[in-house]
């Protein structure tokens, strides 16, 4: 019999699990749907509690920006791994010649661009309801924090949904779980994107986006070690 | 002078395999031997431990006690072992909103081939199902899908092929190209295990059998050296004593 070939590495074959992911939500279409879906009724449900005269838009705006990025893109990070279940993909999967490490990055991967594709959807929806008038630098920049965040919220989440998954209350247990880890990362976004909605510069904002950058960092690396003691040996 | 012919090397071999579950033993010291070639059919009740014992074999489950290796690699063998197996299961393992043809070619590209389209259209040939091949999973029959997930396992040509109640959902067409495609896998010297409730399957492709019931193999013969009319009224007995 012949050898078998060199199995994939571990990049090759996180692109080739997340490629899978975004073509079957791209067919399916059914958590983006819901996710940007909720992100409009929840900016129209802040816009509608919202007193003009008690706070500024400007002050209120960024707030109301993370905390929908944040429960929007859970919507996606349930569905990560629970897509796997359905006739043991995920078997498929573990059996493949990969590592354990590959199979998470292309989750994360795949769930990356899906709240990036969130975030497209949140921030000119927050940006025209409380009327923000950004330059485009500022939205530049806001979108520079919103990558940064999204990496951070990713690691932690896939790596949440990948445990609650096989637990009977999956969609309860992983925002129980994950939202503790979300709350340093939301905070120095949300303190970034403050600064940058009021007209401060980049460089103004720079410790806040550093240490995003050191969430990413660690919870990207934390995650990726810690992912293989999620699954059931 | 002639040389003295070796014997084959295992492909599969298990020596006091044991797997536990919390405090319960599901594995309580197997010990088997599959030969490049050879098909071990496993017969058992439900609960008897088969499927924990694929599982293993597939990487799928660290053993507990014992060892267990597969084309020579001792597990949990990682990617090295895991590249030599392939695991059909009652379970598709597939993508449902995938076509047939990406479901099979996902699995070649994560198995490194460097052909994965045309790997898996021969793979879907074999199986009689190219013609589906661009057909979402979601609205193809039970039989269709489990014939497609037959493709899969088969993609890489793998050395050890396990099989977990293969034959589930399949009608004759299907039964029909999967025996086919087995037997030629193990005339190119792979080991097969297949695990079933099904004599006759089991019986047609093996070379060996064995009887598992309570985590332990009760009895194995090479299967020339076993009746299947005094066979299938043991394994009833082992059956009935289990329930």
């Amino acid at each position: 019999m012949t050898p078998p070939p060199a199995a994939p590495g571990v990049l090759v074959a996180a692109w080739t699990i997340a490629r899978k992911d975004l073509t079957v939500e791209l067919r399916t279409r059914a958590a983006f749907l819901s996710a940007a879906v909720f992100t409009i009724l929840a900016a129209a449900i802040f816009l509608y509690a919202w007193d003009p005269t008690a706070v500024a838009a400007i002050d209120l705006a960024p707030g109301v920006l993370w905390v929908i990025f944040t429960f929007a893109g859970l919507l996606g990070l349930n569905r990560s791994f629970g897509a796997e279940l359905a006739d043991r993909a995920i078997d498929g999967l573990l059996v493949a010649p990969i590592s354990r490490e590959a199979v998470f990055l292309g989750k994360a991967l795949a769930n990356l661009i899906f709240v990036l594709g969130v975030q497209v959807v949140a921030i000119p929806t927050v940006v025209l309801f409380y009327n923000l008038s950004l330059g485009w630098g500022a939205v530049a920049a806001i979108a520079g924090v919103a990558v940064l965040a999204a990496v951070g919220l990713v690691a932690v989440g896939t790596l949440f949904s990948a445990m609650a998954v096989n637990t009977r209350l999956a969609e309860l247990l992983l925002p129980v779980l994950a939202l503790p880890f979300f709350v340093p990362i939301v905070t120095a976004a949300a303190q970034a994107t403050v600064l940058l909605v009021n007209g401060r510069p980049l460089t103004g904002a720079l410790d806040w986006i550093r240490l995003l950058v050191a969430f990413d960092l660690v919870f990207v690396s934390a995650c990726t070690v810690a992912y293989p003691f999620t699954i059931e040996r | 002078m002639h040389p003295v012919p070796t014997p084959p090397l295992a492909t599969i071999e298990t020596r006091g395999l044991i797997r536990r579950f919390d405090r319960q033993e599901a594995l309580r010291g197997v010990d088997l031997t599959v030969a490049p070639g050879d098909c071990l059919a496993v017969f058992g009740p439900n609960g008897a431990g088969k499927t924990t014992l694929l599982r293993v074999l597939a990487g799928l489950l660290d053993p507990s006690g014992g060892t267990a290796s597969v084309a020579g690699i001792t597990l949990p063998g990682g990617v090295a072992a895991r590249a030599q197996v392939g695991l059909i299961s009652h379970h598709t393992m597939l993508y449902p909103a995938l076509t047939a043809r990406e479901n099979v070619e996902f699995a070649a590209r994560l198995h490194g081939l460097a052909s994965p389209r045309a790997a898996a259209e021969s793979a879907l040939g074999r199986l009689g199902v190219l013609d589906r091949a661009d057909t979402p999973v979601r609205i193809l029959s039970r039989g269709l899908q489990q014939r497609v997930s037959i493709a899969r396992a088969f993609v890489h040509a793998p050395r050890v092929m396990l099989l977990d109640e293969p034959y589930t959902g399949l009608d004759a067409v299907g039964a029909a190209a999967l025996s086919e495609a087995l037997t030629d896998l193990q005339s190119s010297g792979a080991a097969l295990m297949l695990v079933t409730h099904n004599l006759d399957e089991g019986l047609a492709l093996a070379t060996h059998v064995a009887v598992m019931r309570g985590g332990r193999f009760v009895r194995s013969a090479r299967r020339d050296a076993i009746d299947p009319t005094s066979f299938a009224s043991e394994y009833r007995a082992v059956v009935g004593a289990a329930g």
